[in-house]
Order: C-alpha cells, then structure tokens, then sequence
C-alpha cells in the first residue's frame, strides 16, 4: 500500500497504523520494526501483515519471547544510530521490560549528561473489553507518563494512528505509543497528514460551555457519545482527547476547564493512582477560582479485570457512568438508561 | 603533621567507633596500612591510612562513638616521600615488607555479626499498606457534610461575588450539591437591588442603577424580586393572620395632636401605626431577626423594614433605624424624608442592609388588607390596608367605626400562630391607647 | 580494517604499557578510596582492586569504532578506553566538568565520543544493550565488536540468557566479557548457579567461549584479540569468562564478612600488578628507575585530577532540567 492511495481512503485503526509503519520503513532505512510474531504471524492485532513480504525478515524482526532482551536490544539499536519501532504485543508483557525502560530508555540521555540519545519507538496495545481477564487487561499508561525521559502518546483515532508514529520517529527521544485494543477495527476517513496536530497536543473534539469532558484512548468514543447524550438534556458537554499523556497539554485542558467551570475526566485506569487524579490535581491547581463545582474521575473500579462480560462493563468506565458524572456536577437528576 | 579523621564508609554512615587500634603512637605506616578497625551498622570494617609516615598520638579511646569527619589521631608524614618510593611506593601486593602492610595476616575480625546487605540498608522499609477504597457502583460519591457555621460557595461563585461587589453571606441556601452556593445564585443576586457589599460607592452606585429611571434597571429588579420572593416561597414555611383594628381613638388624638401645626409637621396616622408595631414587636422578639444557616437569631434592635413602591415599578425596603425609641413625631420626619429619598434614589447603605422586620403598608393603594411574602432572612412582614369606615359593634350596639386591617405572615420555623395573634393584639391595644406612643 | 596478530605481544614497550595502564587504574582506585572516606566521592563507590588486567586486556583487541559497556564497577574500563582522568575523577566529585556533566556519578560514566557507553547501576541491565548496539552496527554493515563487561553475578538474571540468545540467533558481534571474581556482592558464586563454569553456561547457547586467567593481563589480550578477530570475521557472540578476584569489598561499606581474610592475601599475591612486575623485573624489562619513574608518572596524573576535581565547578540548580529531552521542556 503506497502512502499516497491511502491518504484520502478510508481506514481501519490498525490499516492506519500498518500505513504509517510502511510509510515510515520506506522514508528512512534505519527504521525497523521488531517484536514478538510481527513478521511470520502478521503480528499478534494483524497490524504488520504483509510488512515482513514487503520488507523482508531482516527489517521485519522477528523475536523470542524475551521482553526485557528485546526491548533492551531496541534501546541498544537506538543508540547505536537505527531507528526501531519495537512492538510489545501488549502493555500487560511490558512489566517485563519495565527495568529497561525506566532504568535505560528514560534515563541514559539525563545519567550521561546529554550525551546519549535514544530516538526509539516501542508501541503497546493496552486496555480492556475482550474478556481477557486480570492478566491481560491493563491500563498502565500512567506508569510510564509518571517517567521523566519518555514521552506517552495516546491515538484515539485513526487519523492519529495513521499520524502520530511518523512524528514519534522524528522525536530524539523514546516515545510510547498505545493502542487501545477496542480501536483496531474502528473505521474512519484518513485526512491529510497536514491536518494532524502536533504529537505534543491535546485535540477539542467536541466543543461545548456547560461541562468539560476530558479523556483519551479507548475511552473517547464512549466519552462521544455520552456528551451527545447530555445534549439531549440541553448539557453542553465539551471533550477533550488528551493524545499524549506525557507531557500533558496542559494549555488546552486548562483554556476548556476555565471556560465551562466544570470537569469529568475519564481514565480507563484504575482511580487510584490514576493519571485522571494528575489531571484533576493540576485542575485544582491553576483552575480552582474557576471551578463551579468539584473536578470529578470515571475510572475502573478496584478490581482486577474480571472475566463475564458483565463483570467486565461494571469494572470500567461506561457511557452511563459518564453521563451520570455530569449530571451531578450540573445538579441535574441522574437518568438511567438501558444500554443494552 | 597530619590529622587522621573518622572515615565515611558510605553515604549513610554518620557515625564510628574506634573498635580497636592496631597501631600505637611511635609506629611506622605506609600508605595502605590498616591502622584501627572500625564498628560500623554493619559490622567492622579496616581502616587504612593514606600517607607514608609515622604515629604521632592516638586521640581518642577504644570505644568512643565518634562522627564522621572528627579527628582521632595525628601522624607526622614522612619528610622525604620520593626517597621511600621503591619502598614504599611497589605495589603492596608484592611479599610482605618491612612494617606493617595491608598484607599482614590480621586476626580474625569475625564477630558473629549478620553483614547487613547494601541494599537493604539504604532502602527505605515501607510498610506493607494494603486497603481497599469502595466506590458505590456508578455513583460519584457525595462529599461528606461539613456541619457548621461555613457556607458552602464555589470558587466560581465566590470570585465573581468578589468581583461585583456582591454580598453572597446573605444568601441562605445555594442551589449547588450541599447546599453550596455556585454562580446561578450570584447571578441572581446581583438583579436583586437589595444587595449589600463592602464597597459603599459600588452598592451606592448599585443601588442608584437599580432605583434610576432606565428601563432596563427596572426589568432587571422585577427579575430580582421575582428571585427573591420565588425563594421566600420556597424555602418560607409561612402562616397567616389577621386582625382588624379600630383607629377612632388614635385618630383623635392625631387631630388634637396636629391642632396648630404646620402642614409639615403634621403626624399621620401611619406614622402611629408603625410606632405601635415597632414597639410591640419589642416584646416578640421571635418576629423580629433572621433565620440563617438552620437557626434564627434575634435582632437587638427593631429596625423597621419600610416597603416603599417606586414609580417606575418596584419595590426597595428601607430600614427605620429603632424603629421602638421612636417617638411618633420622630417617625413621622423619618418616614416622610425617607420615601422622598427612596423615589430619588438616594437612600443610605445602612437604609437597604439593616431592615430586620418589614411593614407593607397598601392602604394608599386602597386595598382592605394584605396577605405578603417575608423576605429572607426575615422571619415576619406585617401588612397594613387601608383605614376603611364600616359598620362596628362597640359595647352591645352598632356603630360605625374606622378600622384598618394589620395582617401579619409569619416564619413557622420560628414562630406560631398564638404567638402571632399575641402580636398582633398587643399592637391593637396600643393603637387603643395612642397617648402611650408619644 | 587491520588485521590483528593474535600472537600475544611481548615486547617490552608494550608490556611496560600494559603495566603502566594497570598501575594507573590501581592508583585511581586507591586515591578514589581516600576521597570517599574524606567524604569527597558520594553514594556508592565500587573499586577494580585485582581485577585490572581484564578491563587492560580486553581493550587491547579493541579500536576507536567499537563499542563498550560495563558496569558501575567502570573506573578502570573508563580509564582503559582512554577517557581523560580529569573527566573521570570530576565525574565523581559530581563537578560540571565530569564526563556525565555530574549528573551520573561513580556508576554512570559515559563517553559517546569514545564508545563507551557507561556505567550501569542495574546487575545485567547493560546486556541487552550491547545487543541491540551490535545490532544496529550489524543492520549498517559496520565490522565493529560491542564488548560487553559484566560480573559473574549477572549470570543470574534472565536479561543474561536472553541476552546470549538473542546475540547468537541474530549472530550478532558481541564478546561478552564475564568478570567471574566469585562473589556477587556478598554471595559466592559456589551458592549462587548450580553450573558455576560461566563459560559452559554460554556454550549452551552455542557461542563461542572460554575461560582464562583473569590474573594475567597477556593471557587476557590474546584471548581477547582471537575472538574479537574471530567476531569481525563474522562468527557470531563469543564469551570470555575472566577468573580474577577484587582484593577490597564489593564497594566502601563492606564488611566483607563473606570471604576470610586468607583467601583475600592469598589472591593478592598473584595479583595482575605483581605477576607482571615479577615477571618484567625477572626478564630485566623493568629496572628499578623506570618503576619509579612509571610511579610518579601516575601519581602526577592522579594528582592532577584530584586538583582539577577539587577545582572545577559545581553545575548550577537552575539546569536541573538539562537531558531529561532532548528540547528541555519544563
């Protein structure tokens, strides 16, 4: 697939995302891609098939399931002037690699004192819905948005995911890029890389006055459609994709939160801990004289991600839970719908 | 001469002890020595000297817990070092020299301690904290009722408050989550224009605005009333009652009263009427102060609230400041200067804030009686029709007689029905005896 | 690329190098030692006492293009890549004139320039690094060797066997160097792997690999030209497992309690320093004045970078954020 047949088509996420990594593989030949299955098997989400035909075994790498070595040896290639893009099949396998991320990635450029740069690329899917269960269901964004070093990107949509990797190579330093599971076969018109906003940016996706409604990854379509919801009830609800995590877009969050007074922030991570408590914590920290009401998190409940289904649903943020959150910010009597 | 100091073996080291001494002063050293074993938090560990030279004196004793940095002993270094080098300065791991080396069999040092582990001692023990947080399925959790005095507002609210000059404490309840107040009902109080503030010129000026002839300040404060009066309704659990009272002997009086006087310093009858309300009142104090935060607190005084109608439309409430001590002569000159005041927009702060009772009097308008709404956070208004001449029993036979209705709306929370027609006959019977007023 | 003879060296010049070299890091060491307890080198410090013919040998088979990595026990693989002892020492001071700018201290010295890409605090941490450093010379069609210096005690972790397979599946360039001095830390390596012959471990993932006298700065450098020339040659990661000892504890607050004192004396006496001065001063290639000489030599070096440390500068607070990335961002 040539970039140019796909620019104005429409994609699916991961169609958007195997586009950019062709494209990127053909623009620069120090880029590779290298993680578990990505070659033989297509890759773990499909996202690479065709790449190891296209681009050969060598530059479609293969590799033992071995976070910390791979990972690690990513690190090592960045260093050494190639620019991999190394797959971690999901963010639940990354704890492995966790010890080369923080203790080498996030670090050797500061612990050298400017010296060594590590221009690398490591992209995680994340998040849950699939009743995969505990193990295979974590959100830890936040773990990796809390490093000093790194930066965090979030694509909620498939212009981003089509966008935002070609910008994560160009950046010098080590860029996370997740995927949220659910969005892979989420479909939309790809448009022009000129109308993609910078990596660094947070994105108003909906703009309203009454309450601001700030998510990112897979929570965004559920944040959508609640804030279509609340117009039904004359709430004009504003939704802000964060899009990278670290740094946050603090100018945007903010612009929004002064303007309506009022907040919901969405986080598919568990409460506790959560980047959605960072973000409410800087909210009450620049926007306080402006807040009309508490800032208010939908998160995923104490509980490692159960199996049924239903379990599922209640564990993690939900378009009613959303809803309600905004209804009692704006002392509005909280509807129930059945969302079956 | 050299000082030897308490060596740091490590970052977290603060302190040593001299466990032993190997060396006595007089002794020869070379750089590498060991020259005293030091107890440590970990155990004992070698410590060796740096320089070539000689002993000089040992300074403190075996046992001394010391800092780290103090000295503990001098040496005198040797005069010549590059003499000495092919001897002293071989690598020490050649065959044992003359001397003590680090080389030299040193006895056992083995005290039987656990070797604390590096990493262990410099980290830090954390508690092993485990906790579950409950949330209730979907639902935000309330944030927990803070009793007491603080009035809940948000900082939305209070900035804007702040910033036009409004006075939010006179709100009683926000229609916020708690309570709170939040910026509708700022909004709202700022159409009002009894609002008060801090800001004398801004409430003057406010007030001015608000009593002037512009249509859209009039709009404006029928929006406030509305405000105001939508939320005595709501919040106000009012009663109702009423008593006709006979003027004749206070209008006599009046007559006599007024024989001889100028026109302008003629007594009118409302004038008696506010007098012997305003000293009634004195005596039910539960009619006379505001009900705030829960709880009603009497007023000391009895500022009489009068109720004076604008031309434009509207209504401002000015207060009588003790309204008791005054004399009807004294009402009278206040009254009148104040309505002439109120139409010109030029009434005095303390004339909007203060009032702590009101009085409605509609009898010029030519209704028989009034049924009115409290204004919060007052807890009564007493209403006046108009002095009407009907057919009257008096002592057995019918008469006529002048009588004017005085209706009184009363906050139930604080007050009941015998107390009100307590009220309202102790006004009665001191309009029976006019000459009381004085 | 010029092919090395991998016949050991034995000229005079060239062991007097040798000895020289190894001298300078003893000295370092020792002085660095001093310092610490003066309070002037902070956090931990972890001395090469004993095992200088390793980090000397093994650079002998290296040119400017390869790459290096070793541990936070690097002072004397820094010093023998030739990193100026200036930087090395006011790196440890934590002065702005320090090869990491201060910022990294005893465990993280680096130099880009030279290769040498630290100084690494986490046990095995630094080996998957050296892969995908290899790699990417291997991707460029580079014929340089990523030389990897580890302790015995990293053997232990998985990063370790990941790290050798990965290497071989990808035959990739890679000497992994194996710094057996037996005790990780305060643990015997006897307690620790069930097969303590390092080099066997390795032979399981198909390199290359050996042990040699860790002790013997020319055994090590023949070993190190034979494979590295081998690796260049395109035979794939090979190891060598060096057995030498360090003759002070595992860093400055050790009370050694693990090893007896005996055992510690008995090792010195076949040191890498005193084996090859009795060897030169036997074969008459040392005499007494060029010792001297070779000592004061060292001693000045050391002396001057104490006073270049002690002289330098402290970098200022509101850099705090220099390096994060590469735009300092707030």
């Amino acid at each position: 697939m040539s970039a140019n047949k796909t620019d104005s088509a429409t994609l699916s996420y991961r169609e958007a995302v195997r586009a950019a990594i062709s494209q990127a593989m053909h623009a620069d030949s120090r880029v590779f891609l290298m993680g578990e299955d990505v070659g033989n098997y297509g890759g773990c989400y499909a996202v690479s098939k065709g790449l190891s035909a296209e681009f050969g075994k060598q530059r479609i790498l293969d590799t033992p399931l071995c976070e910390s070595g791979f990972v690690g040896a990513g690190i090592g290639a960045a260093m050494g002037g190639m620019r991999p893009i190394v797959e971690v099949m999901t963010v639940n396998f990354s704890l492995l690699a966790l010890d080369q991320i923080v203790n080498n990635a996030a670090t050797l450029r500061h612990m050298s004192g400017g010296q060594i740069s590590v221009p690398l690329v490591i992209r995680m899917a994340t998040g849950a819905g699939k009743q995969l269960a505990a193990q295979h269901s974590h959100s830890l964004e936040n773990w990796y948005a809390h490093v000093p070093g790194i930066k965090v990107l979030s694509p909620a949509t498939v212009a981003d995911a089509r966008y935002m990797l070609a910008m994560a190579l160009a950046d010098p330093d080590p860029v996370i890029i997740f995927e949220h599971v659910m969005l892979y076969n989420e479909t939309d018109v790809v448009p022009s890389p000129n109308d993609c906003a910078d990596m660094h940016k947070a994105a108003v996706r909906r703009e309203g006055q009454d309450i601001s409604l700030i998510t990112y990854g897979g929570s965004l379509g559920k944040t959508l459609q609640a804030a279509a919801l609340l117009q039904q009830q004359n709430i004009s609800a504003e939704v802000i994709d964060l899009r990278c995590l670290r740094p946050l877009d603090t100018q945007t969050i903010f612009a929004s939160v002064n303007k309506t007074g009022r907040v919901v922030v969405v986080d598919e991570g568990w409460r506790t801990g959560s980047l959605a408590g960072e973000i409410c914590a800087l909210i009450s920290e620049h926007c306080f004289w402006s807040l009309d009401a508490p800032p208010q998190r939908v998160c995923s409940q104490e509980v490692p991600i159960p199996y049924p289904q239903h379990l599922e649903q209640a564990a993690t943020p939900q378009v009613e839970q959303i809803v309600n959150a905004a209804e009692v910010l704006l002392n509005k009597p909280k509807t129930k719908r059945d969302m079956s | 001469m050299k000082d030897i100091l308490m060596p740091s073996f490590g970052a977290d080291m603060a302190k040593g002890e001299v466990a032993q001494w190997r060396v006595k002063p007089g002794d020869m050293v070379k750089n590498g020595d060991i020259i005293a074993s030091i107890e440590t938090m970990k155990g004992l560990i070698d410590m060796e000297v740096f320089d070539d030279g000689v002993i000089e004196q040992l300074l403190v004793e075996e046992g001394q817990e010391l800092k780290v940095g103090q000295i503990i002993a001098k040496m005198r270094l040797s005069t010549e070092p590059e003499a000495e080098a092919s001897e002293g300065k071989a690598p020490e791991d050649k065959a044992p020299h003359v001397g003590t080396s680090r080389l030299e069999e040193q006895p056992a040092l083995a005290t039987g301690k656990q070797a604390a582990l590096e990493k262990q001692a410099l980290s830090s023990v954390s508690g092993a904290a485990t906790y579950a947080i409950k949330h209730r399925g979907d639902e935000i959790t309330q944030p927990i009722l803070k009793q007491g005095r603080r009035k809940k507002i948000s900082p939305l609210a209070l900035k804007t408050a702040q910033q036009q000059g409004l006075d939010w404490q006179q709100i009683t309840q926000g229609s916020g989550s708690d309570g709170a107040i939040v910026l509708a009902d700022i909004m709202a109080l700022k159409q009002v224009g009894i609002s008060q503030t801090a800001d004398t010129d801004n409430a003057l000026q406010m007030g001015k605005n608000a009593l002037s002839e512009k249509s859209g300040a009039a709009d404006d404060m029928r929006q406030a009333i509305g405000a105001v009066v939508s939320r005595s309704k709501r919040e106000i659990p009012h009663y109702y009652l009423q008593l006709d009272m006979v003027l004749d002997k206070a209008q006599l009086w009046l007559t006599q009263h007024n024989q001889g006087l100028a026109a302008d310093e003629r007594i009118l009858i409302n004038a008696v009427i506010y007098v012997a309300i305003a000293r009634a009142l004195q005596q039910f104090p539960a009619f006379n102060g505001f009900y705030q935060n829960g709880k009603f607190e009497p007023a000391g005084a009895v500022h009489l609230g009068n109720a004076i109608s604008l031309h434009q439309g509207g209504l401002v409430v000015a207060a009588l400041h003790n309204a008791q001590q005054l004399s009807c002569t004294e009402m009278m000159m206040t009254l009148k200067d104040q309505v002439i005041r109120a139409r010109e927009g030029g009434l005095r702060m303390s004339e909007m804030q203060d009032a702590t009772v009101t009085v409605s009097n509609l009898g010029d308008r030519g209704v028989d009686s009034i049924q009115s709404i409290i204004f919060p956070p007052q807890v009564a208004i007493i209403g006046i029709g108009r002095p009407r001449t009907i057919p009257w029993v008096l002592e057995q036979r019918l008469g006529i007689a002048t009588v004017v209705s005085v209706s009184l709306a009363a906050d139930h929370r604080v007050s009941d029905g015998h107390s009100g027609a307590r009220l309202l006959n102790k006004i009665n019977k001191l309009l029976q005896k006019p000459e009381s007023l004085v | 690329m010029t092919n090395i003879d991998s016949k050991p060296r034995m000229d005079k010049q060239h062991l007097q190098y040798l000895f020289k070299q190894m001298l300078r890091i003893r000295r370092f060491e020792e002085r660095c030692a001093q310092l610490y307890t003066q309070e002037k080198i902070r956090g931990f410090l972890h001395l090469y006492n004993g095992e200088e013919a390793v980090a000397v040998g093994v650079m002998q088979a290296l040119n400017s293009e390869d790459a290096v990595l070793a541990t936070y026990r690097e002072h004397g693989h820094a010093l023998a890549r030739g990193l100026d002892m200036n930087a090395v020492m006011a790196e440890l001071y934590g002065k702005v004139t320090g090869s990491s700018r201060g910022r990294g201290g005893s465990m993280h010295i680096f130099d880009s320039a030279k290769r040498f890409y630290g100084g690494n605090a986490i046990v095995a941490g630094a080996l998957p690094l050296a892969v995908g450093l290899a790699l990417a010379d291997k991707m460029q069609h580079k014929a340089n060797v990523t030389v990897c210096f580890f302790g015995e005690g990293a053997v232990a972790e998985g990063e370790f066997h990941e790290s050798l397979n990965l290497a071989k599946l990808w035959q990739l360039p890679v000497l992994f160097v194996c710094e057996n001095n037996g005790y990780a830390m305060g643990t015997a390596l006897q307690i620790s792997e069930s097969e303590p012959h390092i080099y066997k471990k390795a032979k399981g993932y198909g390199l290359d690999a050996k042990a040699v006298d860790g002790m013997n700065v020319v055994d090590v450098e023949a070993a190190a030209k034979h494979y590295c020339d081998a690796i260049r040659a395109g035979s794939g990661p090979c190891l060598l497992e060096c057995n030498t000892y360090r003759f002070r504890g595992h860093s400055m607050f050790d009370t050694q309690l693990y090893r007896a004192p005996e055992e510690v004396k008995e090792w010195q006496l076949k040191g890498p320093i005193v084996k090859l001065q009795n060897w030169l001063q036997d074969n008459h290639e040392l005499s007494e004045s060029e010792l001297v000489q070779l000592e004061a030599e060292v001693a000045q070096e050391v002396n001057a970078a104490v006073a270049f440390a002690e002289e330098s500068e402290f970098e200022a607070v509101a850099d705090l954020h220099f390096g994060v990335y590469t735009a300092v961002t707030v």
